[in-house]
């Protein structure tokens, strides 16, 4: 492992912390009473930060080993990736279709021609994921207070929520695009939406707002009960400190969650295609009907691997960021 | 004197098949400073998280001033909106920097507006050696600082009466002076307060009484000198040989 990534990094903007402030440095004068240089001048900052300093030989001679390990870490994890790339893609041209597979799912003309219309049906997916997930969001959080609240009066509204995740999360979200899709418009209500995108999204709200719904909940049930005592103790009643207590705290605890729900959510609007609207899929399928090939499904992954992959990204760094946060808090 | 500001009578309060208050009859004065002093599991925590009403007493009845807190017809709220606590474990929130801890409960439960509340929060936090601490967040600071905090937000909504359970017990030993050196100003400025602590020089030192709790009763109360010096009762004599020993 490399140590330099994983000493902390020093903060010069930063407060002196806590350790800094109580250790025997704030009392005793220099942390380091080997050092002879006498402070010329009282330090500003209690923790003697800038007091002069050079690294001791030792130190940069450990630092000088360390750069060298890493240059050679870079070096054979390079090489290692070229090598097993080079393989695969060997042994995808030495197969003996590889000429067919080529043509049929990498043809570069075929690719062209049809990315337009790929991707005025990737900008359907785009609103169609945009409507869905605010809808969701707002939907999945009330949901989840019902669930978490105590009032009497909301009995009814408890129950019926919890039967609605039980069953909706149960259900394959394909299937809910069928059923909504052809079943809603074949009720032959007045108002009932039509236009098959919109049908689209009600069936993936209706999915998705239940998978929310849950990691709502277990946001509010994963703050401790004492952070619920101290609002209490303050003369905050139940919903004061769901609110300005509990629920902040869960938000940024769940927003990892989330954001995966919502990567699986961009995907899932390919669902949607089995109800007809031109949307990336659909129009992928169209094209590679007409041409018998299969390169526009090719170009579709490509569109949602391109927002996909940055929005995986950031979740990971939301993780770890709050991860961070959950350990200082556990070393307290 | 006139008739106390606390008063606990014949309270008992378990936890399943484990009874940890028998029955404790306790009475507190307005500026008065109270200890509580026993072992760990003695009932110290509970009796004050009783008297807080974030449990539910099994017997028995506390009274504050002229309301009985024990009556389930009393809203809670209303009741802690009086008292003021202070954890061990500090449980600011870790969400909202130090000055907003402070505000939240006089702005959103009191009323005040955020101006006054501030400033009022400012002034404390002055007084507690906090004044330039008031925009970080907890997660920033030491633990004394964060008790420090704690006992801030407390202060804020200038409760009757507060509760401090064991606030120096999570501090580094050289934490728990700046902490103990807040309290004795808060027992000069004449609050009152019920403690329960493991530093028996300090309750020496700012108790006007102490009580020794042992098996869910009080053993043993009286002035903090007469307690802490010759306790009349064998078991005060006991606790206070091992906890003296430790120390």
């Amino acid at each position: 492992m490399d140590i330099s990534k994983t000493t902390p990094q020093p903060d010069p903007t930063a407060q002196p912390g806590p350790a800094a402030e109580s250790g025997p440095a704030a009392e005793s004068g220099p942390a380091v009473p080997a050092a002879p240089i006498p402070p010329a001048r009282p330090a500003a900052s209690p923790d003697g930060a800038d007091l002069p300093y050079r690294p001791s030989d030792h130190e940069r001679a450990r630092q000088r080993y360390r750069r060298a390990r890493k240059r050679r870490h870079t070096w054979v994890s390079t090489l290692c990736t070229l090598a097993a790339l080079l393989a695969l893609g060997a042994a995808a041209v030495a197969s003996p279709g590889w000429e067919r597979v080529d043509s049929l799912f990498f043809d570069g003309a075929e690719l062209r021609a049809a990315f337009p219309e790929l991707l005025r049906g990737f900008w359907l997916n785009v609103q169609m994921f945009l409507v869905a997930e605010v809808l969701i969001l707002v939907l999945g959080l009330l949901i989840a207070l019902v669930r978490v609240t105590r009032a009497p009066g909301l009995q009814p509204l408890r129950l019926a929520a919890t039967v609605y995740v039980d069953v909706f999360r149960g259900v394959p979200t394909l299937l809910l695009v069928f059923l909504v899709g052809f079943g809603l418009p074949a009720l032959q209500l007045q108002g009932t939406p039509s236009e098959p995108w919109v049908l689209g999204v009600i069936a993936l709200v209706l999915s998705y707002t239940a998978y929310v719904a849950e990691v709502f909940r277990a946001g509010l049930n994963s703050i401790h009960p004492a952070q619920r005592n101290a609002a209490r103790a303050l003369g905050l009643g139940e919903r004061q400190t769901l609110r300005f207590v509990v629920l902040p705290q869960a938000v940024r605890n769940v927003l990892p969650p989330l954001l995966n729900d919502f990567i699986a959510l961009q995907k899932d609007t390919a669902l949607v295609a089995v109800l007809g609207p031109l949307e990336a899929l659909r129009a992928a399928q169209i094209k590679a009907d007409y041409d018998f090939n299969y390169t526009p499904y090719l170009g579709a992954a490509l569109l949602f691997i391109a927002v996909t992959i940055p929005l995986t990204r950031f979740a990971d760094r939301l993780q770890r960021r709050t991860d961070r946060r959950t350990w200082a808090e556990a070393a307290r | 004197m006139s008739r106390p500001l606390l008063r606990i009578r014949g309270l008992r309060k378990g936890y399943g098949s484990r009874l940890v208050l028998r029955s404790i009859d306790l009475d507190v004065a307005e500026h008065e400073v109270v200890c509580l002093i026993g072992g760990s599991g003695s009932g110290k925590s509970t009796l004050l998280r009783c008297v807080d009403l974030l449990d539910v007493v099994d017997d028995g009845t506390v009274h504050l001033g002229d309301s009985e807190l024990t009556d389930p017809r009393l809203d809670p709220d209303v009741a802690r909106r009086r008292i003021g606590i202070v954890f061990q474990a500090y449980n600011l929130f870790p969400h909202l920097s130090v000055i907003d801890n402070i505000t939240l409960a006089p702005r959103r439960v009191h009323g005040v507006p955020r101006g006054k509340a501030e400033a009022t929060a400012h002034e404390l936090l002055a007084r507690l050696g906090l004044a330039d601490k008031a925009h970080e967040h907890p997660d920033r600071l030491s633990g004394g600082q964060q008790q420090r905090a704690a006992i801030a937000r407390a202060l804020a909504t200038e409760p009757e009466l507060l509760l401090f359970d064991e606030i120096t017990s999570a501090l580094d030993p050289e934490l728990v002076g700046e902490v103990l050196d807040v309290v004795a100003d808060l027992k000069q400025r004449g609050l009152t307060l019920l403690m329960a602590t493991h530093e028996m020089d300090f309750a020496r030192r700012v108790a006007d009484r102490v009580c020794f709790l042992e098996n869910g009763v009080i053993v043993e109360q009286g002035p903090a000198e007469q307690v802490l010096t010759a306790p009349r009762e064998q078991a005060t004599r006991r606790f206070l040989a091992r906890a003296l020993d430790r120390a």
